[in-house]
């Protein structure tokens, strides 16, 4: 697969080329800032962009910006944003616009090499990818609750495909079977209330209800 | 050459410095008596029965008030070298506001007591003091007067002997006498002028009140940007180089497969360690000034420390404009280290933070529902007594309510200005 890479602290792209070239990636272009990103993207069409959210000039949300762009012109880019430390209204932005081929992590989280490089892949796969600590603090900002309803297991199962996780992976993190955690997962629709149409369709929708990014139908 | 510069000319220390005092005092005198023909026209407009004229000589004391003022400073300024205290000076306005403020201002009222009630008194006082230097020098040297004077002049039956040395020994003594006069003269003079034409004493203290408050924001301030500067050279300098040593440590790990049993242990602990360090490293600069409170002010920065806590916490932050840095960064470290102390000492199950602005006050409340029990002097009261100091430090309130089995409800108001 193909990446380009934006992050204006050399030392960290370095880094995080290091771990995607190891994980099999091509790396088609590094630049070190939001303009350079749109050019890069447009002239390779990459499978995935690796941005950092706050980029020269404005050090600000260049990044997201950038990102929300290129999710819009060109679709086959999936976009994985890097920042330093949670910024929850920029993943909500991101996850508002879109719903697939996006992902949000902390910087320190490219140390964990593996799961690094396998998020990237998930993301550039159209998957998404948030980091836990995303999770718990769009968690602590909803207020409206039918969520509530949830028991603390459900509550789990379901921080964990907000996350991006698969039924397998949800399990395994778990340590329980495959089928329990499609019981869940079918408790969790039940209890949002969300109509019984394409079971992908109805993943996402609850993981948007759990992150208070979709508002409950009224 | 200045009287000042003439002064120097004249012998001895205590003489020289008296001298001064008399040039003073001399100066003094027309500056003294300036009011009283204007309180003799007064007087005058009374006995002749025209009050409507009295209002004149009122208004004229009140023009040549300030004149007089900057007069007697620089009498002060210039003789002895002290600059006498300044009132505060009433603010500018349209020009009748002005005019009001100036008038109902205590200060030139004072101003009007010293120039029309003081001056005269001292006036009196100088010509007594002038007189006995005077009547010091003459009689000393009563002898170079029967000298020096022509013969018809002479008093005839001045014994030399007895008479004239009485005189000279009288003089000596009033020129012995002379300084000391004129020294508790000047003492009063100078305290009537500090105390009249000075700043009153609630003044003095208002203004350094207000400078005390400044410098104490001025200290604040200075705090908290070398704060945000550390928290800004780690960011940029430690952290990235620890996030790239975890990066290769965790490459290494995963690329290098046939490495013996003890290196991959020694490199997996490298590794491990590498973690910890960043995580400890993003606590510290959290805890010194996290750059999502400067970025996007409290509400994200308090998810964020909501977020990293294992108890439920409910964050309802309610602010149509940001606070100053300062009152925000004070918020801040209120519910960060309140929430620590909720989760170390209160057994609580869930937790609550609401700030809302009330006029110009901040108002936050940390809630928990704990065993209660925490005291600003208790076991875990070290932290609380801090809070307390740091919400001080603004000229906040700090108040704790933890009654036995709780709940603990800490409230805190932070003034902002509007």
């Amino acid at each position: 697969m193909r990446a380009v890479i934006a992050e204006d602290s050399l030392l960290l792209r370095i880094g995080v080329v290091k771990v995607l070239e190891a994980a099999g990636f091509e790396m088609c272009a590094q630049v070190a800032d939001a303009e350079g990103l749109l050019a890069a993207v447009e002239e390779h069409r990459p499978d995935i962009a690796v941005v950092d959210v706050r980029m020269p000039p404005g050090f600000t949300d260049e990044g997201v910006r950038a990102a929300l762009v290129i999710r819009h012109q060109y679709p086959g880019t999936a976009v994985l944003l890097l920042s330093q430390y949670v910024e929850e209204r920029y993943a909500a932005d991101l996850l508002a616009a879109n719903t697939s081929g996006v992902g949000y992590l902390l910087k320190q989280r490219v140390a964990d090499v593996e799961e690094f490089a396998e998020a990237v892949r998930r993301v550039a796969a159209g998957g998404t990818a948030l980091d836990p600590q995303v999770v718990a603090q769009l968690l602590v900002r909803r207020h409206s609750d039918p969520l509530d309803r949830l028991t603390p297991r459900e509550r789990e199962v379901l921080e964990l495909m907000a996350g991006g996780r698969s039924n397998s992976g949800i399990a395994a993190e778990l340590v329980v079977s495959e089928s329990a955690v499609a019981k869940h997962i079918n408790s969790i629709f039940t209890k949002l209330d969300l109509p019984k149409a394409d079971a992908d369709h109805r993943r996402v929708l609850a993981v948007l209800r759990f992150l208070g990014v979709a508002r409950p139908p009224s | 050459m200045q009287l000042t510069t003439w002064l120097q000319l004249v012998p001895g220390r205590p003489f020289r410095r008296a001298g001064h005092r008399t040039a003073l005092i001399a100066a003094g005198l027309p500056l003294h008596l300036a009011v009283v023909p204007l309180w003799l026209w007064l007087l005058g407009t009374f006995a002749a029965l025209v009050p409507a004229v009295t209002p004149l000589p009122v208004l004229l004391t009140l023009v040549v008030t300030p004149l007089l003022t900057v007069g007697q400073r620089r009498r002060y300024r210039a003789l002895v070298g002290k600059d006498l205290p300044r009132p505060p000076t009433p603010g500018p306005g349209r020009n009748w506001t002005w005019a009001v403020r100036r008038l109902t201002s205590r200060a030139l009222w004072r101003q009007v007591c010293y120039h029309a009630v003081a001056g005269p008194l001292l006036a009196v006082l100088d010509l007594a003091v002038l007189a006995v230097w005077a009547a010091a020098l003459v009689a000393a040297s009563i002898y170079v007067w029967i000298w020096a004077l022509p013969p018809q002049w002479r008093v005839t039956d001045l014994g030399y002997t007895t008479q004239a040395a009485y005189i000279t020994a009288g003089g000596l003594a009033l020129l012995f006498l002379g300084p000391r006069l004129t020294g508790a003269l000047v003492r009063l003079d100078t305290r009537a002028a500090e105390v009249l034409l000075g700043p009153s004493r609630t003044e003095k203290l208002a203004r350094r009140v207000a400078d005390l408050a400044e410098s104490r924001a001025g200290v604040l301030d200075a705090a908290d940007a070398e704060r945000r500067r550390i928290e800004r050279d780690l960011h940029d300098g430690a952290q990235q180089r620890l996030v790239s040593l975890a990066v290769n440590l965790g490459l290494a790990r995963a690329t290098l497969g046939d490495l013996p049993a003890d290196a991959r242990k020694v490199i997996d602990e490298a590794h491990r360690e590498a973690k910890e360090a960043i995580a400890e490293l993003n606590d510290l600069v959290r805890g010194l000034h996290p750059a999502v409170l400067e970025d996007r002010g409290l509400d994200a920065a308090l998810s964020g420390v909501a977020a990293r806590l294992p108890i439920p916490v409910r964050v309802a932050v309610d602010l149509p404009r940001r606070p100053s840095p300062t009152v925000e960064a004070v918020a801040y470290f209120v519910v960060s280290e309140a929430l620590t102390n909720v989760v170390k000492h209160a057994r609580a199950t869930r937790a609550e933070v609401t700030v809302h602005r009330i006029g110009e006050t901040l108002l936050v409340v940390v809630a928990d529902d704990g065993a209660g029990g925490a005291d600003l002097a208790g076991a875990g009261g070290t932290g609380l007594a801090g809070l307390a100091k740091r919400v001080a430090s603004v000229d906040g309130t700090f108040s704790c309510r933890s009654p036995a089995g709780g709940p603990t409800v800490i409230t805190v108001e932070l003034p902002c200005a509007p």
